[in-house]
């Protein structure tokens, strides 16, 4: 088989064909120069999808919930797309991506795509190349599209400058780490989710969440929050709470009338627009550090020198960046 | 900056258990293995059929099949497989397979089209040369 230029991929993408879209999407994820223009063509064809970021602390049953909400999604008759992040290994690169073991029974779907992403050095939550297939998936007509985050810590909160809806999990049990990452993720939230409500301290944590979400409103208006559709959203939008347990179903259903109810007061407060203006404002900003990092690595070799200055405390990192940054065509004056 | 961050072609290889075969020990350490070489390995979990495992290669663009099979049902599920890549014209996607296998059934299976049968003696090295190997063969696509 031979190769296929990416811009012969576009016409397939476009009707749905599986393999034109899990193609393109390797060449996106590995950031090929060659499929740039057919990239840039898939951008301008999609922004129909409604597009979910689900994230939550590691094993809180997040690709659990994915699989199980995109079975009730279906059953509206919609088609999903999953993009399921896993972490690279910062040592060799390689991944072990098993987000797709709780996702089996949704293989035989036609409706249903499911793709498994490694963050290949990204931080935030996301894979490089995530945004990419978003649109990828978005131009080839999949309705929603789910995005699940790597299990994030307390910062990883790229995930709701990607989405339309962000969902946050929480698992019962986890005590003070509910508390520790009160400060970060859980303030992206537009509904959260705790899984596994069938286990005894489940209550607790709900409400716990319902009690920082009490007093995140009356917190608002004095803080100057980090990301800036955050405190708008609050005005207008009550984040819910939703308590599910995929042992008995329970909770599936309303997480996705939620969702839905999400999407349309998104577009009747018109705050849509907002949002897809932070999501461009992101996007411009992830585009231009990849493009810098790229350009780093490939100056690697002349770095040397200027490496030894630096570890010598002759020169500072900031001098040094200006410097490189001057050397590669990037300016850095200022 | 970490290897993770240099952009190539990494090679996506999609480990599974076919049918009624709980033995994962050694797909773990074959997924491990390849990982540490730097591929993005896909795990499908335990109990697929091969319709699944197909599908599931062609949805996340794999280069490699690799199946781990300790059942006895060797002689049943790489033909389907094989079989069922043919018909989803997805046969540059290869197919790999590992564990109890008998030495006459590596022969036909080979012949059959698998692309490389590596038996429980193998050293993780050679699994790895093998992976690289078989995708290099195929070239780009």
């Amino acid at each position: 088989m031979a190769y296929i230029p990416s811009m012969d991929l576009v016409p397939g993408v476009l009707k749905g064909d599986t393999r034109a879209v899990a193609r393109l999407l390797s060449r996106a994820e590995n950031g090929n120069e060659e499929g740039r223009p057919a990239l840039e063509e898939i951008f301008k064809r999609a922004g129909r999808a409604h597009v979910v970021g689900i994230t939550g602390v590691p094993g809180s049953g997040k690709s659990t919930l994915v699989a199980k909400l995109t079975a009730a999604i279906r059953a509206s008759g919609r088609k999903v797309a999953i993009i399921a992040v896993d972490p690279s290994s910062p040592y060799s690169g390689g991944s072990i991506l098993g987000d797709r073991i709780r996702m089996g029974e949704l293989v035989g779907d036609k409706g249903v795509y499911v793709r498994s992403m490694a963050t290949r050095g990204a931080l935030g939550g996301l894979a490089r190349g995530t945004l990419e297939a978003v649109d990828i998936v978005d131009a080839a007509g999949y309705d929603m599209v789910l995005i699940e985050t790597v299990g994030v810590g307390q910062d990883e909160v790229d995930v709701a400058r990607a989405s339309h809806t962000t969902v946050v999990v929480s698992a019962p049990g986890l005590g003070d780490d509910i508390q520790a990452i009160k400060a970060g993720v859980l303030e992206i939230a537009d509904i959260h989710v705790v899984s596994k409500c069938d286990k005894p301290d489940a209550d607790r944590t709900i409400s716990d969440l319902k009690n920082m979400l009490v007093l995140s409103l009356g917190l608002q208006p004095h803080v100057p929050a980090p990301l800036d559709v955050g405190a708008r959203k609050a005005a207008r939008w009550q984040v819910p709470v939703v308590p599910t347990s995929s042992v008995n179903d329970k909770g599936i259903e309303e997480l996705l009338k939620e969702i839905d109810r999400h999407g349309r007061s998104l577009k009747e407060s018109g705050e849509i627009v907002e949002r897809q203006a932070a999501i461009a404002e992101r996007r411009l900003v992830k585009a231009s550090e990849e493009m810098l990092r790229d350009k780093l690595e490939e100056r690697r070799g002349e770095l040397s020198v200027l490496l030894k200055e630096l570890a010598a405390r002759r020169v500072s990192p900031h001098y040094a960046a200006r410097k490189l940054l001057t050397e590669s065509g990037f300016g850095g004056d200022k | 900056m970490s290897v993770a961050q240099t952009k190539a072609d990494r090679i996506r290889v999609i480990v599974a258990k076919v049918g009624l075969d709980g033995h994962d020990r050694g797909v773990k350490i074959v997924a491990r293995t390849l990982r540490d070489a730097g591929m993005d390995v896909i795990y499908t979990g335990l109990h697929r059929t091969p319709e699944e495992v197909v599908e599931a290669a062609v949805q996340e663009d794999a280069d490699v099949i690799g199946i781990s099979i300790l059942s006895g049902a060797h002689m049943t599920v790489f033909p389907k497989l094989l079989k069922l890549l043919k018909a989803r014209g997805a046969d540059d996607i290869k197919v790999m397979g590992g564990g109890v296998i008998p030495d006459e059934d590596v022969v036909k299976l080979k012949k059959m089209g698998v692309a490389e049968i590596l038996l429980q003696d193998t050293p993780p090295a050679a699994i790895v040369d093998s992976v690289r190997r078989i995708v290099a063969e195929r070239g780009a696509r």
